[in-house]
């Protein structure tokens, strides 16, 4: 006797809580291939999952096994020219564990990798995990506001150019219904009554009141007349109300100082600090638009690529860099379309002449066009005179501008909190 | 006699066809005894599940088998590898999962297989007879589950899982190999787990820990010579009673896993006999169907490609070679039983007086039922089949510098291949010997196994050390391990390692 059931449709999931417990316990493992991932891939380009390995011997189920020694018989299959007796070397890395394995194989046996995918989602989650990042940064930035009309109903006042005329024709109509009833009710039971009067006998007060009717029925057909077909009141026009919205593209300047002192280390961390802030803005604005300066004593826009990764010597002049990103915004990025957003990362270093140069800049010319500017110096060291300058505009635009020092990346998240906590409890 | 169907699409009233079919050749023409059949057909992601939850439908959770999930989903995703055509269950009902994307003869094809073939074989060997209750399992394995998902609600994930780990780590040296208590029904179980868990908890008392001489227990032990009395080879069954410290929880976890590794040992024992069992009745019943016109030819072309690969026994010398195909070798053993029956030659009246010319049925079913793999092969492999596929013995001795070929295919060699083979299915041998002989409950209360030696091979060091870190956390005390051969201690390991000569004779 057989049952046959159809358990197609229930749960497939069924394993994953034993999948969330692998990853749970080899988080550090894939916590170093989702920090490589990071290092290694485009900044626009993190949200995606991700392929870790793991050695196989840290996956290892460890059970008593025999090791190699001993004397062991192996029978295996397909003898093709041996004979009783017969003696040969020991095959190289032959004899694996256990006997059930073969040690003719010339492929090399097993993988020693232990390879899978995670998700975009377990990708971030470890991302943030490690970035300490809570779940509580979310939602939501105030945007630049930009208008949009949209059709706001039926209205009795407006310009010619918005009749609605279905409206108006439908409200005229109405109208001249609701004032005639009584008059056409009037009409409509004298003209019976003059009907019935037509079918009797004909006499002097019967003509009289005929033609009495007749009157009356004219007179209140003229009434009904003069009440005109369409009247100003009747005109409906259509309305549209101008709503205010959030502009939901943003531009991000990544300003990063490549000047012989910044080495790689730092880049990497002002990498991760840069990522952090994009991936913030990437979830709070449909479009994002990254534009890399970077700059010595002349500042330049490059490519993703050449911004982390190329370097160059010489001095530092911050406010060249300034002088672009005031250009750029001019040239490609109109204030009421924009939200514009600047991370500039350095060691500190400065031309100190150029220092005030650089407050004034921002103080008067950025931050009138933008949402949030951020400086990081990544130099665990004395502060010079761009982080003093700074200091001063902070403390006068405290929701726009903010400085920290950042020396490692456990600190890249605490410190990009702390930048970015403000906003956050605004909203 | 019409087709059953033609065409390659299945529906559930074509498999109810297809199962009566098959079950009417072999339970009225070849008797074969069976449990009833669940037959579950269910979608590749949930064939994966199955898959890394040792094939059982509910199963605890634990990190492994997450792991053996992302392994198979990784690979089947990249095509590396095929699902398997069948899970089966040894349960009453016996389940067997079929998947959906087979056609009507992959199908049939599982449903002789694992339905008949499996089925009767778990219904039928003495060991699975002896050892597991396919009434009870599904029942004791949600009672498992529930178990273990309360527990971590209680104790939290991080402490049952190290427990879980520790026992997956013992998990061979958790079976009873020789007897085996009365099976008990889950409602008993769960009531016995109660009981058990309230009388350790009125022992907890403080005040005796206080005065331990004036425990009645501890006052009226005498210093036993020597414990346990005899040596143990269930060292999860050990520790469960035995380890000091363990939580009661703790103690159930262990006989959890214990109680799994025992259902599971007879499939251990017996996989050559179980898929060759299998493949034989599958090929036979659907060659039935054929013979009696049910299934066209296009039906018995798939079938017959399908069954060649799977019966299929690669040479030594093939890239692909990974040791003996327990399908192949269980499938013409179990075949070559029937030749030997039906059409003996000289030879097999020389090698299997009884068998040659007795009623073929009953001898492979008196074969499937009192063998397991290592007696099988000794009993049953023909010389016939020796050359057949051509086996060859190797003798791998790290005494000398070379390895030798000490027995092929030939007359001389028959026996001692036959040997060979046997013992390389002999649990026994395969896993090294380890026993518990004592624990110190006086002293420092070390526990001290001791792995008896064969054929010179030592234990696996580095896997060894860490089998002993979980031993360690189980027990809660030093651990010992010795290698011993001949009465001659010739390696041995602690936990916490202790910094002693090695005593090398």
């Amino acid at each position: 006797m057989s049952y046959i059931i159809d358990r197609r449709l229930n749960d497939k999931r069924k394993s994953t809580v034993n999948r969330q417990r692998f990853l749970r316990r080899y988080r550090s493992h894939i916590r170093e291939a989702v920090n490589d991932a990071v290092n290694r891939r485009s900044i626009q380009d993190m949200e995606q999952g991700e392929r870790i390995s793991i050695p196989q011997k840290d996956l290892s189920e460890p059970i008593f096994h025999h090791g190699p020694g001993g004397q062991r018989s192996i029978v295996h299959p397909g003898n093709k020219e041996f004979n009783q007796g017969d003696r040969f070397k020991r095959p190289e890395g032959g004899g694996g564990q256990g006997s059930g394995e073969g040690d003719a194989s010339d492929q090399g046996e097993g993988q020693d990798e232990f390879a899978f995918e995670i998700d975009k989602q377990e990708f971030l989650n470890f991302l943030f995990e490690d970035l300490e990042l809570p779940n509580l940064v979310k939602r939501h930035l105030e945007g630049a506001q930009v208008f949009k009309t949209r059709h706001g109903g039926i209205v009795s006042q407006g310009m010619p150019a918005k009749i609605n005329i279905v409206r108006s024709m439908r409200q005229a109509s109405m109208r001249r219904r609701a004032l005639t009833a009584a008059t056409r009710r009037r009409i409509r039971d004298m003209k019976e009554e003059r009907e019935a009067l037509l079918q009797q006998d004909q006499s002097p007060q019967r003509q009289a009141r005929l033609q009495e009717l007749d009157e009356l029925i004219a007179r209140l057909e003229r009434r009904v007349e003069r009440i005109p077909y369409l009247d100003t009141v009747d005109l409906r026009f259509n309305h549209h109300i101008k709503e205010p919205v959030p502009v939901s593209r943003a531009v991000m300047f990544c300003i990063m100082d490549v000047s012989g002192s910044m080495n790689q280390d730092m880049k990497d961390l002002a990498k991760r600090f840069f990522l952090l802030l994009y991936l913030f803005l990437e979830r709070n604005y449909d479009q994002i638009e990254v534009v890399f300066i970077r700059h010595h004593t002349s500042a330049k826009e490059v490519t993703e690529e050449e911004f982390f990764y190329s370097r160059e010597t010489g001095g530092t002049i911050v406010s060249s860099a300034l002088k672009l990103t005031r250009d750029i915004i001019n040239e490609r990025y109109p204030v009421d379309q924009w939200n514009i957003y600047a991370a500039q990362a350095s060691d500190g270093d400065n031309w100190n002449d150029d220092s005030p140069a650089c407050a004034k800049m921002i103080e008067e010319e950025l931050l009138p066009k933008m949402q949030y500017f951020s400086y990081v110096e990544v130099m665990p060291r004395a502060h010079q005179a761009l982080w003093d300058h700074y200091e001063t505009i902070m403390a006068r635009h405290p929701g726009a501008f903010s400085i920290a020092q950042i020396d490692e990346p456990g600190e890249i998240y605490p410190v990009f909190r702390q930048l970015f906590k403000k906003r956050m409890e605004e909203a | 006699m019409t087709y059953l169907s033609e065409g390659s699409d299945w529906n559930f009233e074509l498999l109810a066809d297809y199962d009566k079919a098959i079950a009417d050749i072999a339970h009225n023409k070849y008797g074969l005894d069976t449990y009833p059949n669940q037959i579950e057909v269910i979608s590749s992601e949930q064939m994966m599940d199955a898959y890394s939850s040792v094939g059982m439908p509910v199963g605890y959770n634990h990190w492994s088998y997450g792991k053996q999930f992302v392994e198979v989903e990784g690979r089947y995703r990249r095509g590396q590898m095929g699902l398997a055509y069948e899970i089966v269950i040894n349960s009453d009902p016996c389940i067997a999962y079929l998947m959906e994307e087979n056609s009507i003869t992959m199908q049939a094809l599982v449903i002789a297989h694992a339905c008949y073939g499996h089925n009767s074989f778990f219904k039928g060997n003495y060991l699975f007879k002896t050892w597991t209750d396919a009434s009870s399992i599904i029942d004791y394995l949600v009672f498992a589950r529930n178990y273990i998902a309360d527990c971590e609600q209680r104790h939290g994930v991080t402490a049952v899982e190290e427990t879980l780990d520790s026992c997956h780590a013992l998990m061979n040296y958790g079976v009873d190999r020789y007897k085996r208590p009365s099976p008990i029904s889950a409602v008993e179980e769960r009531k016995r787990q109660r009981e058990r868990e309230d009388i350790l908890q009125k022992q907890v008392s403080e005040l005796w820990r206080t005065f331990p001489q004036l425990q009645p227990a501890a006052r009226t032990r005498e210093a036993a010579a020597q414990f346990p009395a005899e040596p143990q080879e269930n060292l999860l069954y050990f520790l469960e009673k035995n380890a000091p410290l363990l939580q009661p929880w703790q103690r159930e976890i262990i006989r959890i896993v214990r109680k799994m590794a025992q259902y599971f040992y007879p499939q251990r024992q017996t996989k050559v006999m179980n898929e060759g069992w299998a493949c034989l009745w599958h090929y036979t019943l659907l060659n039935d169907l054929y013979d009696a016109g049910r299934v066209t030819d296009g039906f018995m072309l798939e079938f017959l490609q399908n069954h060649s690969q799977v019966v299929y026994q690669p040479p030594f010398f093939a890239p692909f070679y990974s040791g003996m195909n327990p399908y192949a070798l269980g499938f013409n053993m179990f075949q070559d039983i029937r030749r030997i029956c039906e059409n003996p030659d000289d030879e097999d009246r020389e090698w299997f007086p009884e068998m040659a010319g007795s009623d073929w049925l009953q001898t492979v079913k008196f074969a499937m039922e009192s063998f397991k793999d290592e007696s099988f092969i000794q009993q049953f492999l023909s010389p016939r089949l020796i050359r057949h596929f051509k086996f060859f013995q190797i003798m791998d001795d790290d005494r000398n510098d070379y390895v030798e070929v000490s027995a092929i295919h030939n007359e001389t060699g028959y026996k001692k291949v036959r040997d060979a083979l046997a013992e390389q299915y002999n649990l026994s041998i395969q896993e090294p010997n380890i026993q518990i002989v004592s624990a110190n409950l006086h002293g420092d209360r070390a526990l001290t196994l001791r792995h008896q030696r064969s054929d010179g091979r030592p234990l696996d060091e580095h896997s060894a050390t860490e089998v002993l870190r979980h031993l360690h956390r189980l027990w809660k005390f030093d651990v010992h391990l010795e290698s011993v051969e001949n009465g001659t201690v010739m390696e041995s390991y602690s936990m916490p390692p202790v910094t002693k000569p090695i005593t090398v004779m």
